[in-house]
Formats: structure tokens, sequence, C-alpha cells
């Protein structure tokens, strides 16, 4: 397996000739656990957009698994090998384990011994026939957690996952994907708002700013010795712009 | 009152000995609106689903002209479909007035746009980040639409209702271009319109009753289908 699962160079995205993300260079490990912060509007979703091969890029070179992004890659191979959580789970009007099976229906698959474990593992086994829009904010976030797990990814982008759930689930879902992390070495690209959940969690922190990657750094260096000035600014909770 | 009675008891028997003019009336009845049907679904629900589907923009013409065509009063559609196919029309060589192709077609009018427009809007009342969601899971093209309509089919349902309604009890149209002609194109709504204006008030209520069980059967059957769907 390749040694870094993303290669960007000279990476932009626009929208109607704005700049939201302009990234000099980001090399992404394989099994890697990257977190990503940075205030609101500074292009964390988009980016997370770009690494699921859902939009193009305006500009820039993306390599994934050491093939450069272009006209003729095989874009909905790649995008099967990654996926996205989103902060609001959006589920279909169907029972849980229809949601859960929904990645491996697209992909022709089936994986009953899968689906099972990873219901359990998420707590909601007894729920796995209930209609799906009856579950709590929570729940409906693991099934959608299940859902992508499910699938096995290479890469797992979570975009603020635990935004707004209570500090259980928050725990269940930040275990989960933990473990996931270190036992099958899922690539995770984790943006949230919490510093303390990127300290938790991530092998390396990078912040955002104005589109910008400005300092990415290991856990540890981006707390307690960031080589940007607004690196530790952010991190004292100081507002940056 | 004592008439209405009377005449329902009539019809009651009627019904039960099948006779054979009625069951003529009501199999023509059920062949037209259930053909008009058929093919308004088989194109609406496609065209509906792709204007769900594109930029609000993009569909501003076309969902306005499907707006309007819900609300066609089937008087007028049964005129315009006289005028199409009448012998110096444009499909006069067709030679389908007064058929019961000729009923289909107007009734295909009146269904098809309640069919697209409500599908549209049935599509467009899914979650704008569905199709991210389901293209982050691995979707491809066919997959996301199929996807996106399965969750919009509550309302691809009542579209279907809605199109039903519009044309099972319609009759301006029907009586138009297919002539209430007995034994060829009577069915069910201009029968009773005839029967009521002939004063044989029990056969119009036969067929009063029989068509309103055939709409309730058929709503019944549609909204199963909705609840099934629904969980
Ligand atoms: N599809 C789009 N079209 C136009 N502008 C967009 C689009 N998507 C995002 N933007 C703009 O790009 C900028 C960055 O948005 P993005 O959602 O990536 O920020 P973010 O860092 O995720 O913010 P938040 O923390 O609030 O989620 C915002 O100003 C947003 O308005
Ligand atoms: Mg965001």
């Amino acid at each position: 397996m390749a040694e870094l699962v993303y290669r960007i160079r000279g990476l932009k995205k626009e929208y109607a000739d704005r700049v939201v993300v302009d990234i000099e260079q980001l090399d992404i490990h394989t099994g890697e656990f990257l977190v990503i912060v940075g205030p609101s509007g500074a292009g964390k979703s988009t980016l997370l957009r770009l690494l699921n091969f859902l939009e193009p890029p305006t500009s820039g070179e993306i390599y994934f698994q050491d093939q450069l992004l272009g006209a003729s890659s095989p874009l909905l191979e790649w995008r099967r090998r990654v996926t996205t959580v989103f902060q609001r789970p959006i589920l279909l009007r169907a029972r849980v384990r229809e949601n859960i099976v929904l990645g491996l229906s697209f992909r022709d698959e089936r994986a009953d011994d899968r689906i099972e474990k990873i219901l359990a593992r998420v707590g909601l086994s007894a729920f796995a026939q209930q209609p799906a829009h009856k579950l709590s904010g929570g729940e409906l976030q693991r099934v959608a957690l299940a859902r992508a797990l499910v699938i096995n990814p290479s890469v797992l982008l979570l975009d603020e996952p635990t935004a707004n759930l209570d500090p259980y689930n928050v725990g269940m879902i930040e275990e989960i994907v933990r473990e996931h992390n270190r036992a099958q070495r899922t690539t995770v690209v984790l943006v949230t708002h919490n510093i303390f959940q990127a300290r938790r969690l991530g092998t390396r922190v990078g912040l955002m700013l104005g589109g910008r990657l400005i300092e990415v750094n290991a856990t540890n260096a981006f707390f307690n010795s960031a080589s940007d000035p607004r690196t530790a600014a952010f991190v004292r909770g100081e507002m940056i712009y | 009152m004592d008439e209405i009675f009377r005449g329902f008891l009539h019809a009651l028997r009627f019904i039960f000995s099948a006779d054979p003019a009625l069951v003529e009336i009501v199999w023509l009845s059920m062949r037209v609106t259930g053909v008009a049907l058929f093919i308004s679904t088989l194109i609406g629900v496609p065209v509906g689903a792709a204007l769900g589907l594109t930029r609000r923009r993009a569909r501003g013409l076309i969902a306005a002209l499907l707006y309007t065509g819900m609300g066609l009063p089937p008087v007028v559609v049964g005129l315009f479909v006289y005028l199409m196919l009448s012998r110096s029309g444009p499909l006069g060589m067709l030679d389908w007035l007064f058929t019961p192709s000729a009923m289909i077609a107007a009734q295909i009018i009146i269904a098809f746009p309640l069919v697209a427009g409500l599908t549209m809007t049935a599509v467009q009342g899914v979650d704008a980040n569905l199709p991210l969601q389901v293209r982050a899971l691995g979707a491809n093209r066919a997959q996301e639409i199929w996807t996106i309509l399965r969750e919009a089919r509550i309302g691809v349902i009542a579209a279907i209702v809605a199109a039903f309604g519009g044309i099972v009890s319609e009759v301006g149209a029907v009586m138009l271009v297919g002539g209430n002609i007995e034994g060829k194109t009577r069915v069910l709504t201009t029968a009773i319109v005839l029967n009521t204006r002939t004063g044989d008030f029990d056969l119009a209520i036969a067929l009063g009753i029989i068509l309103l069980g055939l709409a309730f059967a058929a709503n019944a059957a549609l909204l199963q289908l909705q609840k099934r769907g629904g969980d």
C-alpha cells in the first residue's frame, strides 16, 4: 500500500471567483489520524469534499494513492475507497439496517456478518428493524458512522460528526473511530471545532484559515510549541481571522 | 327521497345481475382511465424527477408550464384534442375521433402535468444534501437518482393518486372526444350524464355507486402502497 494516501500540491477551489481552498502543500499518510481545526468559513468542509472526490478542484494537484487526479481518473472507483460522515446525519426513510446496507448495496456487496458486528459496536443491534427517522440525534449519527465503516473505507472523512451530541455519544463515536483507525489502519481526517477533541484524537493537527493551511504539526507540537503565532492564538481560544 | 331509495335498490340489483351493458361500460372506463394513468405515470415520473433534480433556474419555464397544465379545465383539453383529431385537423388521418384512443389521449393530457408536476415537487422536497451523502457512500449517477426517487416515493404516489382523481371522474373531455356512443365509447361518467337526463335514475345511481367504488378501491390500493413505503 502507498505510504501517502493523498499528496496535495497547489490545490485551489474557487466558487464564483472566490478562493475558498488554497493549499500549497499537504501530505496525508496512510493510517494517520489528521485533525483539521479552524474558524467557520475557513474552507474545512470544502477540503473534505475535494478529498472525497465529490467536487473537482479548480486547479492544482491531488495524488490519491500515488495516482494523479485528472480527467481520466476512475473517479467512482476512488470515491468508493473514501467516505464522509457529515455533521447532520442524512438517513433514508427506511429501517436502520437498510440504511447501514446502503453503501454496500451501491457496490453490489453483501456482508451480513460485518453488518451485525458494526450494529453491535454502535449499540444499535436492537434497533436494526426500527424506522431510522424515529431515532434520537445521537443514535442517528451512530447509524451514519456504522454505514460509513461497514464499507471498510481506506479513508474516513468526518465533518464535525459530534458537534451536537451529548458526552456519551461523543465518547462512543470517538472510541469507535479511534479503534478503526488503529485496527484497520483506516486513514482518518476529522474536522472539528472542539480543540480538546483534536488533542484527544489527532496524530497531527492542522489549522485552516481563509482557505489556507496555516500549520500542520504533530499534536503535541501543535498545542504546546506552535510554529505560527496564529496557531498559538487559536489554541488559547482567541478569535483569529 | 323515496325515488332515491328505490333507485338505490334497483341499482344494487343491476350491479349484482352483472348486466352486460353495465359490465361493458365499467370495463371501458377502467381501460381508458387505467391506460391513460399508466402512460402518464410512465412519462410523467421520469420527467418530473428530471426536473426536480435540475437546477432551479433551468427548470423555471417548464415548471411554470407544468403547473399551468395541472389546472387545465378538462373541457378545454377535450376541445383541443377534438380539433387535433377532427377530419380537417393535423392528426385527422389517425381516425381516432369518437374512439377510446381519443379518450385516452385527452386523459393523458389531463393526467400528465399532474403526475410530472407533483413528482417534481416531491423530488425537490427531498433533503438537498442527500445527493452529496449518497455519492459519498459510493453511488454512481443511476444509483444516486434511484435513491432520491425512492426517498420521494410517498410524494410520487400522491402524484399518481392526484392524477387518477383528475381523470376517473372526468366527463367533459371524454364526452367531447368520445361522443358517448353506446357499446363503443360510453363510460361511467358519460353514461351517468345521459341516464340522468333521460330520467333513468336507477341506472344512473348504479353507475354512480360503481364509480365511487372503483375510485375508492384504487385510492385505497395506492395509499396502501404509500403506507408500506412510509417506514
Ligand atoms: N457550493 C458552494 N458555492 C459557493 N460557495 C460555497 C460553496 N460551498 C462553500 N462555499 C463557501 O466557501 C467558504 C468555505 O465554506 P466551508 O463550508 O468549506 O467552511 P467550513 O470551514 O467548513 O466552515 P464551518 O466551520 O462553518 O463548517 C464559505 O464562505 C462558504 O460560503
Ligand atoms: Mg463545515
